[in-house]
């Protein structure tokens, strides 16, 4: 489009009106505008005629209607009695679930094999390489399917599953740990512990000061670990342990108790992180290897050690460059955590767009909401991102 | 300072030998840069290194901090010989400063902050206390005004002389400078030099890479000249500019003297 304001003035005589380019800008926007609006009117109008033929009533209301399936793994409370609203919110949580968990190990993934990339070490540098190969070169959906059919599936029933020390079982249905049962008097054992984490916070901030002030910090690890151990040991004996240890018990077919980790769960996570781990592998080393080798011998003759040189001196100028990159990678993990659906983990796309549209068929409100949805958290993380970029950025000049 | 592994490590305090480096080989690939290279530097001594690009003068500089690790040879700095023992490196590198031909200050950190960042983690002292030796030295090179700046905001002469206060805050024993000036611009050469030529008046120990032939003159006590990974000649300023020995020596300064 044209902008009126910086046109050159028409050439006196001529009398083409397009070859004016006021009338000409003029012209063609409003062509535009015509165009969008009655596509959008005839769009309206065809789905509203559809929709009568159809006998589908409009709106939200189905939210409140039972929906009458149900889900293996539920971060709420939920059965099939609940409404679609709820199926919604459940799946959103599971979506989040493994979005959020993702994140922050293919983080740790692509920082760990990035810098591995760049060892002096052959053998370190060349499986570092050999893995960001095959990862981002093979579909995420194959790779999805290879850990939940060809690794996961091919594990033991329950009755013959892996134990480690007749509490950890590893079976086909899942990984089962102990989990925690909560007695009377249990919340005092829980304001112990997070009393612990705080007052280990707090220390954490002294030691800092006192680095500050005088060069050495403070050391705290056997503070750290009474206050985070030691407490929430006294307390829990003190107060004749009201929280116990639920082990998980083979009962018929299948396990009692215990928290479980499905395997749905664990081939998509497994999948999605070693996949987006490689991407972000390949940011960090285009980002470490931005910075000029100069800086880190200018560190380096000033006594730094190689630690405290990649510490202070690279990665913070690395992670300049890293950011903007790393944000599209997180945003492709939690778009991507929707190819759940393949494999049955019951996340947003596959509870809420995929068995609630077809169940209900409001096909258009679905839509509409998921597309909203995944829309929202991108742009949440896009602008946690952003705002730390930008204080990242402030300290260049 | 710091413990020295296994085998012991003798200071040679009473000798006052600062550098010596003695037979030392380097090869990058097929390049010989660096051929059976002797030199001994005593303490308080000045030393100006010159010879056409790619005579090794740089590398051997280099290898006196363990920027370059040299292969045969042997390098010992103020009493300690360097080894491939990471310990024993950074153990040299906290005694040596090192000011270098391309501007490489922090461009992350303010001109205070690349001033107090080797003191406050390598030396473990107190910022308070690191931040007023920085203000000290960044007065004695005349730019304590812009501490609070960001390198890119300073010039390329004002860039160089913080390089040389960061590199004095670790109270270093003998100063290397590898071609200071040659990327500043010519009107910037000038207060560079002069902090250079305070810097000798206090009697540091400073091995200079460069063909400031002027500078060679008014501080040095010897001049030394390199060719083909070789010390060619190697002799006092008014001895080496007026009566050179070796015929690569009388091409070179004819070279660049006009």
């Amino acid at each position: 489009m044209t902008e009126p304001g910086k046109a050159a003035p028409a050439a006196p005589g001529r009398a083409m009106p397009l070859a004016d380019p006021r009338f000409r800008s003029i012209f063609f926007q409003t062509v535009l505008i015509v165009t969008v609006l009655a596509a959008g009117y005839v769009a309206v109008i065809n789905a509203d005629a559809n929709l009568r033929a159809q006998r589908i009533a409009t709106g939200l209301g189905f939210l409140d209607h039972p929906a009458g399936f149900g889900i293996n793994q539920t971060l709420i409370a939920y059965s099939e009695a609940d409404s679609y609203g709820r199926v919604f919110v459940v799946g959103l949580l599971n979506t989040l679930l493994v979005s959020v968990i993702g994140i922050v190990l293919a983080t740790i993934v692509g920082f760990v094999v990035g810098i591995a990339r760049l060892s002096s070490n052959w053998l370190i540098a060349r499986a570092a390489g050999a893995y960001v190969e095959v990862m981002r070169n093979l579909p995420l959906l194959f790779q999805i399917l290879f850990w939940y059919l060809a690794v996961l599936g091919t594990l033991p029933s329950p009755r013959q599953s892996l134990s480690i020390a007749d509490s950890i079982f590893i079976s086909n249905r899942g990984i089962i740990v102990p989990s925690f049962a909560f007695g009377d008097g249990a919340e005092i054992v829980l304001a112990a512990l997070m009393l612990g984490i705080g007052a280990t916070a707090a220390l954490g901030m002294l030691s800092r000061h006192r680095r500050r002030a005088t060069g050495r910090p403070l050391t705290l690890w056997w503070a750290a670990v009474l206050l985070l151990v030691g407490l929430p040991l006294a307390v829990l004996a003190a107060t004749d342990f009201p929280i116990g240890i639920e082990r998980p018990v083979l009962r018929g077919f299948n396990f009692v108790g215990g928290v479980r980790m499905l395997p749905e769960f664990a081939a998509l996570l497994i999948a999605l992180v070693t996949y987006t781990g490689a991407f972000i592998a390949e940011i960090v080393r285009a980002g470490i290897l931005s910075v000029h080798r100069s800086q880190t011998e200018a560190a380096y003759a000033l006594g730094l050690t190689r630690g405290l040189a990649l510490r202070l001196i690279v990665v913070p100028q690395a992670l300049r460059l890293i950011v903007p990159p790393l944000t599209s990678q997180y945003l492709n993990l939690t778009k991507n955590s929707s190819l759940a659906v393949a494999i049955g983990y019951p996340d947003l796309f596959a509870v809420f767009a995929g068995t609630t549209l077809n169940q209900t068929g409001q096909a258009i409100e679905i839509i509409a909401i998921t597309m909203a949805i995944y829309l929202l958290l991108s742009l949440t993380t896009s602008a946690l991102m952003n705002w730390y970029n930008a204080r990242m950025r402030l300290a260049e000049r | 300072m710091s413990e020295h592994g296994s085998s012991p490590v003798i200071r040679t305090t009473r000798n006052a030998v600062a550098v010596e480096l003695s037979g030392v080989h380097k090869w990058f690939g097929e390049f010989h840069a660096l051929d059976g290279v002797d030199l001994k530097v005593m303490r308080g001594e000045r030393v100006v290194v010159c010879g056409p690009s790619g005579s090794g003068k740089s590398t051997m500089i280099r290898c006196i901090n363990g920027l370059e690790m040299h292969q045969r040879g042997k390098v010992v700095v103020d009493g300690v010989e360097l080894t491939d023992n990471l310990k024993r490196i950074d153990e040299v590198r906290r005694e040596v400063g090192m000011v270098f031909q391309s501007l490489n200050l922090f461009p992350h950190l303010t001109v205070l902050e690349n001033c107090t960042l080797a003191p406050i983690w390598v030396r473990h002292m107190p910022r308070r206390e690191a931040e007023a030796l920085a203000m000290q030295y960044l007065a004695r090179v005349y730019i304590p005004e812009q501490a609070a700046k960001y390198p890119g905001q300073l010039s390329g002469g004002q860039q160089q002389r913080v390089a040389i206060a960061r590199a004095l805050c670790m109270n270093p024993k003998i100063m290397l400078f590898d071609e200071p000036t040659s990327a500043l611009d010519p009107e910037m050469v000038k207060e560079v030099l002069d902090t250079m030529v305070e810097l000798a008046m206090d009697g540091m120990t400073m091995i200079v890479v460069s063909h400031e032939m002027g500078f060679a003159r008014q501080v040095a006590n010897r001049v030394v000249f390199m060719d083909f990974g070789q010390i060619v000649e190697s002799a006092e300023p008014e001895e080496f500019f007026s009566h050179p020995k070796h015929e690569r020596t009388k091409l070179f300064l004819s070279q660049i003297l006009h």
